[in-house]
């Protein structure tokens, strides 16, 4: 076993702190009725947990990646002194490492084992000619591809889909388990229950859920040991690869981006709607002045002079790594800069109603100075709409990553992301024949991320407080970037 | 006898509530003649409002008529296809709701709102729909409707509002109003004022009125007829006399028995324990039987049917069915033991002593925000609360009565004037020193859904104000004092680890009682504590704070609207106009003999069912002026019947008119006299 | 009324000044122009000459917020604070620093095609997702309610980009219809037109009719809907006499704000289909780091972000007669 050096880079540290965050909230919502209460009507929504349910599998995909370490280096001769790798990997680099090491020399389909174009080749016996190459890695064990390749698809993939069967049938009794527990009932009833529907929690549809993941998730990953199951890009790497590495970076611009800007929208937030008078009038100016300037055009300004700055310091962005980690941050925090202004705007009206209320009163007759008022009594009475604008945010956040990307401000190029994907794949859409799969990859696992969290966030919603509605994030800037025609809400009161 | 004009038999309606379906109305049957006025009286949640919007088939999406057949003029409104239920409704039908300032468009002029239902049901249009909109305007006595027709509701006071859904509902001459609370939502001189026009408007046109109320005192000035609901059912339906002078089932005597008034000062009220039971479970025997002091095993073990009685009364009780009679004679009736009377004379020095107290909002316009005007909510109140007794604060809405209790307990600033607390200044006071003072007086709220952090358990609610002024000892001490404070507002003490969504309306009352009892404040401002709780609940609630005051010796300053809580409650009353005390004095002295005109038109708005007879008929009239531009002289002077030229000179000087009782009026002045 | 609206342009003037300080600050001190100078010419062997050439040909050369070597006035104007920040207010851009052409004259220029889609897009998709929402909210809890919200929720879930990608492929290079990208003078725009229009009002689709759908039945629960049905009047009179006209309060907070913005077009959209528009300016600019295109773009916008909400209210006046009254 190599000796491994655990590498945290900034992004994972705001993960984990995120992850810190959930933790503590779940713990204090479990132990208190009224909190938890909300969260099982989530429960019982069923396209909230069929939503849960990817989502799951994107955040473990997503964590997996977080996890960083570099391997060791053979000492030197002569030196007792431990030398680490430069690169930087990740758990689910070594997880995935085929997928990684096989790289091909550049475009081939899914499942291929020939190359995209017809390349000149020199033959066995020296003459030239112009054919398709066998690929590297993708199907390099078949002898006779055209006869052997389907027959080997298929017990691939029938291979995949015994083990997905085993995986679920596991998934489903732990499950059922927990469930029949939690409930004090027999596991035959829960599971017959669940079977027919009469569950008030959707188990049957999130096991069904589960069945589909897994039965597409088996035979992927088991062919994917011997094929390039979504095609190689255009440098030849793995497009499963690039989609599975795609995942973290958008899980970390939907989150860490609300995590940066948290502290701001709801001190400030807050601040306004109680103190009123002077204090609520510097903080409109702040948030109606950030807001009014477009957000991509604000975006677009502070990356450049990011860039600026980061060039003018090449002694602190050594590694390829660390400097693409520091750009992503900067990306979460100028998002975070330009879309506080909706939910802090939403907090100060939501305190300045609290303010007036009774209960308020009754602390202020007590004599509790503004502080202890805020955090005891406005700051848990407003924590659902945080929860709510952070769980709406999300997917508009995985999108404008996007946008960003191709508008040359986003994540840095050496960075796998859907925005680098697709930008890099688009101009090959001219092709012939097409070459369709980088972009079909990117705009399915897209679609399905960004659906789950949509429909994820109506769920939680319609749960904490349907009331709230989703027109403050409209405000966010970032709205305009793609082709929409109602970018954003007034920004002044 | 003709046919009934509406009849209503065995409806139902449903309520989808999450996953499970409320039976908010179960089985009405009833029948309204022309020209009649029936009042469906019941507190909230009985089902009153949705039976009026089964009528009209206006349920909102979640609602659904289940069964049963409405009959108008013996034709079935149930069955009918909704493009002929349009006809029916505002043309044969008309509605008005508890809501004005709701219930009209906002963007639209209210001459348009009218003029919309002359065009849709009797195709009036242009010069003759305006001509009819003029003449509704004048009929329904808005003052100078040709002005009115073009505004919008916001810039209508809430009587005009009134007035013009009442208009709307009339425009066509319909044979059935359905007034749905249409003045709870007003004051009491406001109220007066509808309630006359309505009744006006009935001997005219000789409509039928269906009346969906609370309120006993409107039954007993506008009903002809009467019927009582109570969870979903009719517990009795009487004519007006009858019910009055001999209500038949024990809910509807418990109902008056709850309403508190002189006659009924020295006994604690007739409160009715318990809370309405649920209503999408299934019963088996009567809905009232846990909160029935005449229970037997029958009742609840067998439901009971309507039984006709004589006089037209008819009940739902098995003490009336022949097949019990036995029993019922058995279970005898409870008489509560009056309370001791606690009538000490006055102590020499008052604990609470407000001089020329102010609160002054100024009015900021223009581009700097310049201050163009003051708001005097509360200008110049002087009065004296002594140690273990009430004084009522009385007056209507926006008249600075709250804004003035607010200002005593320092939750905002006077503009002037001083507040002693035994000779301590509190407006004085700041930082540290208030604090440590805040535990002498407390406050309790009007609404009992906002005065509860709902993410607070409830220990933590009550020993907060402890906490915070460091009182009651270390944890332990704390929370023995917990239970003990639970206790004596009559909750019980399993009830600590409880949050505020878990109780009712009147318990939550109780936890803010106890919350401001903790630090054992000397004095309670009390803003309204009741007016939001059913009547049957405020008597619970008002019961409790007496009984606190003879127990602990806490002084209340009580503020309300309600006169006839003053009666039970109060040593004390000052009547409140626009900022300024009119008339203080002894609750004797100020509520029979009342000297000023306005409280004498407070009073005679306050509708009563005492069978006292025609009363005096003394009106205010019009609307509470803006405090921000009151009127000259006395404030009182354009609305009242007798206002004489000196009065809009000058404001008239206090003037004792007995001891203890003072009058701020030129009638009762040296030149008056 | 007039004083409220004076009030409202003369709030518009510290945001400006507060969006130009902000703008400056980032731009000049965040970064050195040495900094930028370096990062323009090519990182490593760049000489000071070099670097102080580049500074003099864009005037960066002088002192950040004070000449202390100049004379008179121009102690305070012969800046970079003057130059670059002070004189936007005047809409005196400068010139570009990548091909040095007047800025303000080439965003004159560009003003028109952009707008030219920009505008059918708004006008167009105002007009079908406010229908498109009324219809569901008419059908409300019904399965055609339902349909559409699911329909608006996966149209929203797919990015911009693939509408525009599968919008392309599928228009103009497998069914022809279509040029792919590209734009005209005059009137013969309007085949290039056709496909950004087209795609642009698809993608905005799904989040716009759902908002307006929200705003409808927010409406439709109040209490004025239920006196208008109680007084008799048909469904579709109460929706659009009285439904459609509370709803546009809220409608137009978010609708008017953008009609100024319009002129920027998109920045997406442009780059994607060719259109030689304020975006694809934009674009371009950033692409080659083109620090005054994107300082006078920022500035530009937001101006045009005040005018918004200035039209805004200016907008309530007309709609809210609460407001027009005060």
């Amino acid at each position: 076993m190599m000796p491994i050096l655990p590498v945290i880079l900034w992004t994972d540290a705001l993960v984990f702190a995120l992850l810190g965050c959930v933790a503590a909230f779940v713990w204090l919502t479990v132990s208190r009725e009224h909190l938890r209460a909300p969260w099982r009507k989530v429960a019982r929504s069923t396209s909230g947990m069929v939503a849960a349910t990817v989502l799951a599998c994107f955040v473990a995909v997503g964590l997996l990646d977080c996890l960083h370490y570099r391997k060791a280096l053979l000492p030197e001769p002569g030196k007792a002194e431990q030398r680490w790798s430069p690169e930087v990997l990740s758990a689910l680099d070594a997880l995935a490492a085929p997928l990684r090491q096989r790289q091909e020399r550049t475009f081939s389909a899914p499942f291929a084992v020939h190359g995209h174009s017809k390349e000149s080749i020199t033959r066995p016996d020296g003459t030239m000619a112009r054919e398709y190459p066998r690929l590297k890695h993708g199907g390099a064990h078949l002898q006779d591809p055209a006869r052997e390749r389907g027959a080997d698809i298929a017990a691939g993939a029938s291979r995949g889909a015994a083990a997905a069967a085993l995986a679920w049938v596991m998934l489903a009794s732990l499950l059922t388990g927990v469930v029949a527990a939690a409930r004090g009932s027999s596991f035959a009833a829960v599971s017959g229950a669940a079977w027919r529907g009469e569950l008030d929690v959707p188990l049957r549809a999130v096991l069904l859920t589960a069945a589909v993941i897994l039965l597409v998730a088996g035979p992927l990953i088991v062919l994917s040991g011997r094929y390039h199951v979504f095609g190689t890009d255009k440098v030849g790497q793995d497009v499963l690869y690039l989609t599975l590495k795609s995942i973290r970076t958008g899980l970390v611009i939907g989150t860490v981006t609300t995590l940066v800007m948290l502290p701001f929208a709801l001190a400030l937030g807050l601040m306004a709607g109680y103190f009123k008078g002077w204090v609520d009038d510097i903080i409109q100016y702040l948030y109606t002045t950030l807001s009014s300037i477009p957000g991509v055009l604000l975006i677009a300004a502070a990356v450049l002079m990011m860039q600026v700055y980061m060039d003018a310091r090449p002694e602190t962005f050594d590694s390829v790594t660390r400097r693409a980690d520091f750009r992503l941050l900067f990306l979460c925090v100028i998002l975070g800069v330009t879309s506080w202004t909706g939910l802090c705007r939403l907090l100060r009206g939501e305190t300045l109603k609290l303010r007036e209320l009774e209960f308020v009163q009754a602390a202020r007759a007590f004599g509790l100075g503004p502080w202890r008022i805020l955090a005891r009594h406005v700051l848990p009475n407003v924590l659902h709409i945080v929860i709510i604008s952070t769980v709406l945010g999300f997917s508009s956040l995985v999108l404008a990553e996007a946008v960003l990307s191709y508008v040359g401000v986003g994540v840095d190029p050496a960075m796998n992301s859907f925005g680098t994907m697709i930008n890099a794949a688009r101009l090959e859409l001219a092709r012939e024949p097409v070459v369709w799969w980088s972009l079909g990859a990117a705009f399915g696992c897209m679609l399905l991320l960004v659906l789950a969290a949509n429909l994820f966030a109506d769920a939680v919603r319609d749960a904490l407080d349907p009331r709230v509605r989703a027109d403050f994030l409209r405000a966010s800037p970032w709205r305009q970037l793609a082709a929409r025609t109602r970018p954003a809400t007034k920004a002044s009161s | 006898m003709t046919a009934p004009l509406l009849e209503i038999r065995d409806l139902r309606t449903c309520i989808a509530a999450g996953d499970r379906v409320i039976r908010a109305v179960d089985g009405i049957s009833l029948a309204l003649n022309r020209g009649e006025t029936f009042a469906l009286l019941g507190e909230s949640g009985s089902g009153k409002s949705l039976t009026a919007l089964s009528v009209m088939r206006l349920l909102p999406d979640a609602g659904r008529v289940v069964g049963g057949e409405v009959r108008l003029e013996g034709k079935d409104l149930l069955a009918l296809p909704e493009r002929a239920m349009r006809d029916v409704r505002g043309r044969r039908i008309g509605m008005i709701f508890q809501e004005p300032g709701a219930s009209l468009d906002p963007v639209m002029t209210v001459g348009d709102q009218v003029r919309e239902v002359l065009d849709r049901h009797l195709g009036l249009r242009g010069s003759a729909a305006d001509r009819r909109v003029l003449e509704l305007f004048e009929a329904v006595g808005i003052p100078d409707p040709r002005r009115r027709m073009d505004e919008y509701p916001f810039q209508l006071s809430g009587g005009l509002k009134q007035r013009v859904m009442i208009a709307g509902a009339l425009a066509c001459e319909p044979e059935l109003l359905i007034a749905d609370e249409p003045t709870t939502a007003l004051d009491v001189t406001i109220q007066a004022q509808v309630l006359g026009l309505l009744r006006d408007l009935q001997k005219r046109t000789g409509m039928a009125v269906l009346l969906i109320t609370h309120d006993l005192g409107v039954v007993a000035e506008m009903a002809h007829r009467v019927a009582v609901m109570y969870a979903g059912e009719l517990v009795e339906t009487a004519p007006r006399e009858r019910l009055f002078t001999a209500p038949a089932h024990p809910y509807t005597r418990k109902l008056f028995a709850s309403v508190p008034g002189r006659h009924l000062r020295d006994a604690p009220l007739a409160a009715i324990g318990g809370q309405v039971p649920a209503l999408w479970r299934e019963f088996s025997g009567c809905r009232f039987v846990e909160r029935c002091d005449h229970a037997f095993e029958a009742c609840s073990n067998s439901q009971p049917a309507i039984l006709q009685l004589e006089g037209g009364q008819a009940a739902r009780c098995h003490l009336h069915d022949p097949r019990f009679a036995g029993r019922a004679a058995r279970a005898a009736t409870t008489v509560s033991a009056p309370l001791a009377a606690a009538r000490e004379p006055m102590v020499a020095a008052p604990l609470l002593e407000v001089r020329d107290l102010a609160v002054h909002f100024p009015i900021c316009r223009g581009v700097l925000k310049r201050v163009v005007g003051q708001v005097r909510a509360v200008d110049g109140l002087s009065l004296d609360l002594h140690a273990g007794r009430t004084l009522a604060l009385v007056g209507e809405s926006g008249c600075g009565k709250t804004t003035a209790g607010k200002a005593m307990v320092r939750l905002l600033e006077p503009t002037r004037g001083r507040v002693l607390l035994r000779g301590e200044d509190l407006t004085a006071l700041g930082g540290a020193a208030l604090r440590t003072r805040r535990r002498d007086f407390q406050i309790i709220f009007q609404d009992p859904f906002a005065s509860l952090n709902p993410r607070m358990r409830l220990a933590e609610i009550v020993s907060e104000g402890m906490l915070a002024l460091g009182v009651g000892g270390d944890a332990a001490a704390r929370d023995r004092r917990v239970d003990e404070l639970l206790e004596q507002v009559g909750l019980s003490t399993d009830m600590r680890h409880r949050y505020p969504h878990e109780l009712s309306g009147g318990q939550r009352q109780r936890i803010a009682i106890a919350r401001a009892l903790a630090v054992e404040p000397k004095v309670i401002v009390c803003d309204e504590p009741t007016s939001a709780l059913d009547v049957s609940v405020q008597a619970q609630i008002l019961n409790l704070l007496r009984e606190l005051q003879q127990r602990l010796g806490v002084a209340y300053l009580f503020i309300t609207h309600n006169l006839s809580v003053v009666e039970f409650l109060a040593h004390e009353v000052a009547v409140m106009y626009l900022g300024r005390i009119v008339e203080h004095g002894g609750v004797g002295q100020v509520l029979e003999s009342p000297r000023h005109p306005y409280t004498q038109a407070l009073l005679a708005a306050v509708p009563r069912f005492d069978g006292q007879g025609e009363r005096l008929r003394l009106r205010a009239e019009g609307d509470l002026p803006s405090p921000a531009n009151p009127p000259a002289g006395c404030h009182f002077h354009p609305r009242c019947a007798h206002a004489q030229p000196t009065c809009r000179e000058s404001y008239p000087s206090t003037v004792n008119v007995a001891p203890g009782h003072s009058v701020r009026c030129v009638l009762t002045g040296p030149a008056a006299s | 009324m007039l004083g409220y609206l004076a009030r409202r342009l003369l709030y518009a003037i510290p945001i400006l000044v507060g969006v130009n300080l902000l703008t400056f600050a980032l731009f000049f001190v965040v970064n050195t122009p040495d900094d930028m100078a370096r990062m323009q010419l090519g990182m490593k062997r760049v000489t000071p000459e070099a670097i102080e050439r580049w500074k003099r040909e864009r005037g960066y050369d002088r002192p950040v917020l004070w000449n202390g070597a100049a004379h008179g006035a121009a102690k305070a104007t012969d800046t970079i604070f003057f130059d670059h920040s002070v004189k936007l207010f005047a809409f005196e851009f400068g010139k570009a620093e990548s091909d040095g052409r007047d800025i303000r004259e080439e965003i004159c220029r560009r003003m028109g095609p952009s707008l030219a889609i920009a505008l059918p897009v708004f006008l167009v998709g105002l007009a079908a997702y406010v229908s498109f929402a009324l219809l569901m909210a008419l059908f409300r809890a019904t399965t055609l309610d339902f349909a559409g919200v699911v329909l608006c929720v996966v149209a929203m879930s797919i990015s911009g980009m693939f509408y525009i990608i599968g919008g392309q492929y599928l228009v103009s290079k497998l069914w022809n219809l279509a040029p792919i990208s590209g734009f005209a003078e005059g009137l013969a725009a309007w085949r290039f037109m056709l496909l950004p229009v087209a795609v642009a009002l698809v993608a905005g689709f799904g989040e716009s009719s759902r908002w307006y759908r929200t705003i409808f039945l927010e409406e439709m629960g109040r209490d004025y809907v239920r006196t208008a049905r109680a007084r008799g009047l048909s469904e579709a009179r109460v929706m659009f006499r009285h439904v459609l006209r509370n709803a546009l309060i809220p409608i137009l907070t978010g609708v008017v704000v953008v009609i100024p913005s319009l002129f920027l077009g998109s920045l997406v959209m442009e780059s994607f289909f060719g259109i030689p528009g304020l975006g694809s300016y934009t674009i371009d600019a950033i692409n080659a780091q083109d620090f005054a295109v994107v300082r006078s773009m920022v500035f530009l916008g937001s101006v045009l972000y005040i005018v918004g909400l200035v039209l805004t209210d200016l907008s309530y006046t007309l709609v809210d007669p609460r407001i027009r009254f005060e």
